[in-house]
């Protein structure tokens, strides 16, 4: 039985057979359309979610599967405290395949240990996101028609951001990968992100202005730089403009630069940018229910 | 000058860190095995002023010595056979540490699940850095960092 609680859990090849998968069931849905005929899907949500929650459930709908749940934790036994590892012991009695999302870090390793069915990380608190990050590498794949060869930028909060330390971990695997790491002083990608690069001998450039190198990057992946990181009020005003993506930095990129978001925006892509061919935030969120549809037709092991 | 009777097999764990020995003692689990074992706190030492040493008396197949590497790297392990030393032991880092140390990362599942065994692994062999299986919350003596 597999799991999915880290990018890593799954191989360079096994990644390559589910984003094939994924790509076939965009291709020709209806072919996939009974295959969890019967099957129930458990989305155990214990904070609140709108993506990742409507897409793990929208790809079982899509699959022909069923899904139950709860959408946070004061409506589940967790607020009577019972642990994780009772929780999923019970739902493996009721559910085929489980997606679990809490605050706490390692929540889903703990499920994982004690579960009957395979299981699914959602996210556990700053920890790992693993479905996003598949999400991020088919988009790429598909908007690039490759993972290897490329330079990408990562901007905005490089060190919170449990987003971009997965993609980059995800990336190091793949051939002739260049980072290029965007983010005020405060912010930077952690020491052992950049520790973990030089190791493995893979390139990376820290800049601190957006515009500076965007003319370089074959793909750039936004996020988004939260106030409160900020040690104070004047660093914060005098930085935010740095991460705030617009038309005119959207000039000096080349043309074929898709830009990448985990969502949710706030303000650091300026709507003026949706319209333009090279935003593909919103598409990635399409892909993010192919890649979750393979997974759990993976994991179920129906294909 | 006190001293301990020579022991015909086991180990002598030499250089501990003073004070360090009854820590020792118990990740060993020395307290769970019916044998002999002395104690030697604060023996006088010219490396180090100071130093505890634990003399063991059992079968030299019974006791597993890996965690000693991970508590402290520079304890020195003299096996002892038919009263004589037959090997100087030199230990790699465990790849695992488990029930040694506790994951001090708040945001952690291990602080609010109950009875969840505290596993460490080694994630970096020449760093000596050891992460939460959990959280992978990097251990070190003062904290957990990054």
């Amino acid at each position: 039985m597999r799991h999915l609680i880290t990018p890593l859990d799954f191989s360079v090849g096994e990644l390559d057979r589910l984003f094939d998968l994924a790509d076939d069931m965009r291709e020709h849905q209806e072919r996939y359309a009974h295959l969890c005929d019967g099957k129930k899907l458990a989305s155990l949500f214990y904070e609140p979610s709108t993506r990742t929650r409507l897409s793990i459930e929208t790809a079982m709908l899509n699959l022909g599967g069923r899904t139950m749940g709860f959408s946070d934790a004061g409506s589940s036994s967790a607020a009577k405290g019972e642990s994780v590892a009772d929780t999923i012991r019970t739902v493996s009695c009721f559910a085929d395949i489980a997606a679990i999302r809490h605050p706490k870090e390692g929540a889903a390793t703990v499920a994982a240990q004690f579960s009957r069915i395979p299981v699914i990380n959602a996210g556990d608190g700053g920890h790992q996101h693993p479905t996003q990050t598949l999400t991020d590498l088919l988009t790429i794949r598909n908007l690039k028609n490759r993972l290897s060869s490329l330079t990408i930028g990562l901007c905005g909060d490089l060190k919170f951001g449990r987003t971009v330390h997965s993609l980059v971990n995800a990336l190091a695997r793949y051939q002739d990968i260049r980072f290029v790491f965007i983010s005020p002083p405060e912010l930077r990608m952690p020491d052992y992100i950049t520790e973990f690069l030089d190791d493995r001998g893979i390139h990376y450039e820290e800049y601190i202005r957006l515009e500076e190198v965007i003319g370089k990057l074959d793909l750039l992946y936004m996020t988004r730089v939260q106030r409160e990181r900020f040690f104070n009020e004047e660093d914060y005003v005098r930085l935010r403009n740095f991460y705030i993506l617009d038309a005119e930095k959207m000039s000096l990129a080349k043309n074929d630069m898709f830009v990448l978001h985990p969502l949710p925006r706030v303000n650091e892509i300026s709507v003026e940018v949706d319209n333009d061919p090279r935003a593909a935030y919103f598409r990635q969120v399409q892909f993010g229910v192919y890649v979750r549809m393979a997974l759990i037709a993976t994991l179920l092991e129906l294909v | 000058m006190l001293n301990v009777g020579k022991i015909e097999e086991g180990f002598v764990l030499d250089h501990i860190k003073a004070g360090k020995s009854l820590e020792l003692y118990h990740h060993l689990g020395l307290d769970k095995l019916d044998c002999t074992v002395a104690i030697i706190k604060n023996a006088r030492s010219n490396a180090m002023g100071k130093k505890d040493i634990l003399k063991v008396e059992c079968n030299i197949n019974t006791l597993n010595l890996d965690v000693l590497a991970f508590v402290d790297p520079d304890i020195t392990i003299n096996v002892i056979k038919n009263g004589e030393i037959i090997e100087k032991k030199s230990l790699p880092l465990p790849k695992e540490v488990k029930g040694i140390i506790r994951c001090t990362n708040p945001r952690c599942i291990s602080t609010i699940e109950q009875e969840l065994p505290q596993i460490f692994y080694l994630a970096d062999d020449h760093r000596a850095i050891y992460r939460c299986r959990y959280c992978d919350a990097a251990y070190n003596p003062n904290g957990i960092t990054g």
